[in-house]
């Protein structure tokens, strides 16, 4: 029986070790190619797709368009919260990719921010010299240990997504976002449903206004902007699961060095 | 002795040409964006602006390299002649892309920070495009085609880490794929975007 059991333990260290081996940057790195993510449902996507763009003339860019003209502080505040508000979500995943020191410092961040720094409206951490913040989710650690992006997705409202990405937010709301726990799930005296649906419309409204002149530029200059905001968001995606700036850790060489041949 | 001095003359003026005539890359990003900016920030139309982008364009940019990576596998199936009206159009297309992106910005200021020799082909050069009351600061990357020393090309803009050259190629991939790989497609497609 304890042999039995021995080999067992054996045997599921070595299967972890396995996968540890399967998991590391490079595999990532290729997994999240844009290149290597297929778009299973690509007609449905692009009906998804021009149905947002509907949406987005309609309700966000106005909005966004008019929320650009706000004083920058006040933008910028606004900017602070809700990244403040994110820590939520991002530490946990810091614990989940094994990323203790930088749970802490999140940890620290979201304290001094939420307290000192008025609700996280002023960001105290950054320049007391805090690193500069990088916000995880539960994709991006599925992708950390190993899970490959499935299908590109396009989905209503939300805009693109891959099938493990849509499929990680949903540990958001069954208890791995507190902010979630705290505002929707639970019905506590101090927050509403409302203060987190209008957190999640005022993110989206400031990321739109964020990025107004770069997404006009894109929808100007594209031959397929369906195409090139697939590319876009899925470059983005690699980058933010590899937590790297570096362009040599993101960008695929071999391409450039063949048409040397041509 | 006449020949030793001929000898260090001979060596003086070949490290001299070296010398003089290599472009560091981090200087040729600088001095080609201290150009579009000095356009940019002129007194005349947009039109006129558009124009004089794309001379430091064709100058700077090595457009016939970024149209074959553009183009990826598909390149591989063309015969010569699908080759040089592919760069033709590929040319008209990318001046009228890349020149009325740029003329957007008004009087933009891009500071050079750094460099990445990444091989004896390519360097990174890092630079920052400096944050107004209407936008964040913008990190951009420009990969430096280097494997001519003294005319050093830019190949691609990496914008906040998303390359324009590889969402470019996702695109032409896109075109091709929904067309059954019809090159003419593609020819269609840039040569609309070009007369519009």
């Amino acid at each position: 029986m304890f042999r039995k059991f021995i080999v067992i333990c054996l045997s599921i260290i070595l299967f972890a070790l396995n996968a540890n081996a399967g998991s590391d940057g490079e595999i990532i790195l290729k997994k999240n190619q844009p290149t290597e993510i297929k778009d299973c449902f690509e007609n449905l996507n692009r009906a998804t797709f021009a149905f947002n763009q509907a949406l987005d003339g309609v309700i966000f860019k106005p909005v966004a368009g008019a929320y650009r003209f706000l004083p920058s502080p006040i933008k910028n505040g606004v900017g602070n919260s809700l990244d403040n508000l994110s820590n939520l979500v991002t530490i946990p995943n810091n614990i989940l990719q094994g990323e203790l020191k930088k749970a802490g410092v999140n940890s620290g961040r979201f304290i001094i921010n939420t307290t000192v720094g008025i609700l996280g409206l002023i960001d105290v951490a950054q320049h007391l010299g805090f690193p500069e913040y990088e916000k995880e989710d539960y994709g991006q650690t599925l992708a950390t240990m190993g899970v490959g992006p499935g299908c590109y997705l396009v989905l209503p409202v939300l805009g693109p997504s891959t099938a493990r990405d849509a499929t990680a937010s949903i540990a958001n709301y069954i208890g791995g976002d507190p902010w979630y726990n705290v505002s929707v799930k639970n019905d506590t005296q101090y927050f509403s449903d409302f203060d987190y649906y209008a957190s999640k419309l005022t993110s989206g409204i400031d990321f739109r206004a964020k990025n107004y002149d770069a997404l006009e530029n894109v929808e100007k200059n594209s031959i397929d902007f369906y195409a090139s905001v697939k590319s876009l968001y899925l470059q983005d995606r690699q980058q933010k699961i590899l937590n790297t700036n570096k362009i040599i850790e993101t960008q695929d060489d071999s391409d450039w060095e063949e048409i040397e041949t041509q | 002795m006449n020949f030793k001095k001929i000898l260090i003359i001979i060596s003086f003026y070949i490290f001299f040409l070296n010398n003089a005539y290599s472009l560091e890359p981090e200087i040729f990003v600088q001095s080609t964006v201290n150009r579009a900016s000095q356009i940019l920030s002129e007194n005349i139309s947009k039109d006129e602006k558009i124009n004089k982008l794309k001379i430091i364009a064709k100058q700077t940019v090595d457009i016939r390299g970024v149209g074959f990576y553009s183009l990826g596998q598909a390149r591989k199936n063309l015969d010569s002649n699908q080759k040089k009206k592919y760069s033709e159009l590929f040319e008209s297309y990318f001046l009228k892309s890349f020149s009325s992106r740029l003329a957007e910005y008004t009087n933009p200021q891009i500071e050079v920070q750094g460099k990445e020799v990444l091989n004896k082909n390519y360097t990174i050069v890092n630079s920052v495009l400096v944050a107004t009351s209407e936008r964040p600061q913008v990190r951009i990357d420009w990969r430096v085609y280097t494997k001519n020393p003294d005319n050093p090309l830019i190949r691609d803009l990496i914008i906040e880490g998303l390359s324009l050259a590889r969402t470019q190629k996702e695109e032409f991939s896109s075109i091709l794929n929904s067309n059954n790989n019809d090159i003419n497609a593609l020819f269609k497609t840039l040569e609309e975007f070009s007369k519009n």
